[in-house]
């Protein structure tokens, strides 16, 4: 369908309007198909929450008191672990010893010096 | 057979420089272990050495061969000339931080004496590393053995003075400072000052000053943390003192403006002498205008007249002397302007791309994805996109540039924007500071390009 300059345009047809009509420019139209999959994102993308993440980098967070209930419930079972998303911070993620990076014990040798 | 000059769109200073590949660094295999990402390049102030860190907290020094008079046809080769852990993980319990090994920066003092010394830092300490030559031993001591062991004293019936003898070359790297706990925030920037007496190390909210020689007190020249946190928006993303002078340094931010300043208005520089920032179109606002407009990287030419700013999609060259836009514009890729949301949700809108000068200030270079590198001839205007791929690896054959079709049909050997691969980066660039060499770091390679000799 021929898009004309200023029209509203569904997610779905930005792909013509790209081609079509070079008045939207791509970057608005970027943002639109953004804010189509992702109706709740903030509004300042370099605002706070943003920033806020990227300087609490390797943040970890530990409860000793959560810790050791967790262990006790699984007295006879493994203890909790990261489990596969190791950068999540909040919520059932309980970092254990086991997750701390370990000190390595032996120099490996990088592989450009090979 | 060679690629012919007239075809080439070239970029090169006067007579078109024709790269070949020269060398490559690594492991062959696709399997890429996190710690042997190549985190930083840097060449030292002669060239002949050439330094990189990685992810797993290792540096890796190259040091050029002698040129060898009867192969006039290449310069000397990079082999490998010392090695050795400069940072370890470390976790602070206190802030329950996990601090990576991780090497952000090396930056390489002048030589002053036989030995070599260069800074390298992590995100939170700087050490100053001595890398010294060992070629002679001294043997014959009276009361040990050659292999250490000590005699027994009633064996020994004559006295000798012990004398050195050559031995193999060993090299020995030896951490001389370590500059550490004066930094909140992730460093980014490390950069040594002309008076080769101090230097600057800046994270995210403060920059500090050392001295080389004291590790107990660092002074902090800029902090733009806000009162209260919820009011922050914008963060520094690089720094760099001056070449010349010995009281200016510039930092950049994420919100593309950066900012020069001059030590001696104040100790502490939180007000800027000078403000870069080119004016935005408001009419092109987006919300990915911000991301993209963050600089990634600042460098000064060697002459100190210019600066070079890395954002997303562009290279710009400013004028010290003039504050209000950058005298010239490169368009790194900007066929990736329509493909930004797809480049947000895999995050690569926040990956960050390095920048550099040749020798002579007159062709900058950076690098693209797909394992594409870009240069920029200032003087022709031309530019020219190469890949470093072990598939050219066959020295003094002549680099093939490459084309991005980014619309439209693809003409042959041209390779569509969706089939990049963006998972080849290539983030960190350094160019030899006399010759046509350069270093180009893909995830886990190192290669070195050279200009075709005769």
């Amino acid at each position: 369908p021929k898009c004309f300059p200023g029209a509203q345009n569904p997610a779905e047809d930005l792909e013509d309007t790209q081609e079509k009509d070079k008045s939207i420019p791509p970057e608005r139209a970027e943002e639109a198909k953004l804010k189509a999959k992702y109706p709740n994102l903030g509004q300042k993308p370099g605002g706070s929450d943003f920033l806020m993440k990227r300087l609490q980098k390797g943040q970890k967070y530990f409860d000793s008191g959560d810790y050791n209930m967790a262990k006790a419930k699984m007295k006879n079972k493994q203890l909790p672990s990261a489990g596969p998303d190791k950068n999540l911070v909040t919520g059932d993620h309980i970092p254990t010893p086991q997750d701390l990076p370990q000190r390595k014990s032996s120099l490996v040798t990088s592989k450009l010096a090979g | 057979m060679g690629w012919k000059m007239r075809k080439q769109t070239g970029a090169g200073g006067g007579n078109d420089i024709q790269w070949c590949f020269s060398q490559v660094k690594g492991a062959v295999d696709d399997d890429v272990a996190e710690a042997d990402i190549i985190s930083t390049v840097e060449f030292n102030h002669s060239g002949e050495l050439l330094a990189t860190g990685d992810k797993g907290g290792r540096v890796v020094i190259f040091q050029q061969e002698q040129e060898n008079k009867t192969q006039s046809h290449s310069r000397g080769e990079y082999n490998v000339y010392s090695t050795f852990q400069s940072h370890e993980p470390e976790f602070d319990y206190l802030k329950s931080l996990e601090i990576e090994e991780k090497i952000n920066k090396i930056r390489w003092l002048p030589q002053k004496n036989a030995a070599q010394f260069l800074l390298s830092t992590n995100d939170k300490t700087i050490k100053l590393w001595k890398i010294s030559e060992r070629d002679k031993r001294p043997e014959g001591y009276n009361l040990k053995e050659e292999d250490g062991r000590y005699r027994d004293p009633t064996t020994v019936t004559t006295l000798r003075v012990p004398v050195f003898r050559p031995m193999d070359l060993m090299v020995e790297a030896s951490p001389r400072r370590i500059f550490a706990n004066a930094h909140t925030y992730h460093i980014n920037s490390i950069s040594i000052n002309s008076d080769y007496e101090t230097y600057l190390s800046a994270d995210d909210l403060r920059i500090n000053l050392w001295h080389l020689e004291i590790t107990d007190r660092s002074f902090n020249i800029v902090d733009i943390k806000p009162a209260n946190m919820e009011e922050l928006t914008e963060v520094i993303t690089a720094a760099e003192f001056h070449p010349n002078s010995c009281s200016t340094f510039v930092y950049s931010s994420s919100k593309g403006t950066i900012r020069l300043c001059d030590m001696r208005a104040s100790a502490l520089c939180d007000r800027h002498s000078k403000l870069f920032e080119e004016p935005e179109d408001p009419s092109n606002r987006s919300f990915f205008s911000e991301i993209i407009s963050s600089i990634s990287d600042v460098k000064f030419s060697h002459s100190g007249r210019y600066m070079m700013t890395r954002d997303y999609l562009s290279v710009k060259i400013w004028d010290l002397n003039m504050e209000n836009r950058p005298v010239e514009t490169y368009q790194v890729h900007e066929y990736l302007r329509s493909k930004l949301c797809s480049l947000y949700e895999n995050d690569c809108i926040f990956d960050k791309f390095e920048c550099c000068w040749n020798g002579s200030d007159s062709i900058v270079m950076t690098g693209s994805y797909n394992n594409f590198f870009r240069m920029f001839d200032r003087n022709s205007k031309r530019d020219i996109t190469l890949e470093a791929s072990r598939e050219n690896n066959k020295p003094r054959t002549v680099l093939k540039p490459r084309k991005v079709c980014a619309s439209g049909k693809r003409k042959k050997d041209e390779i569509s924007v969706d089939s990049l691969d963006f998972n080849k980066k290539i983030l960190h660039t350094a160019w030899h500071p006399k010759e046509n060499i350069i270093a180009v770091a893909t995830t886990n390679n190192l290669y070195i390009f050279q200009d075709k000799m005769n």
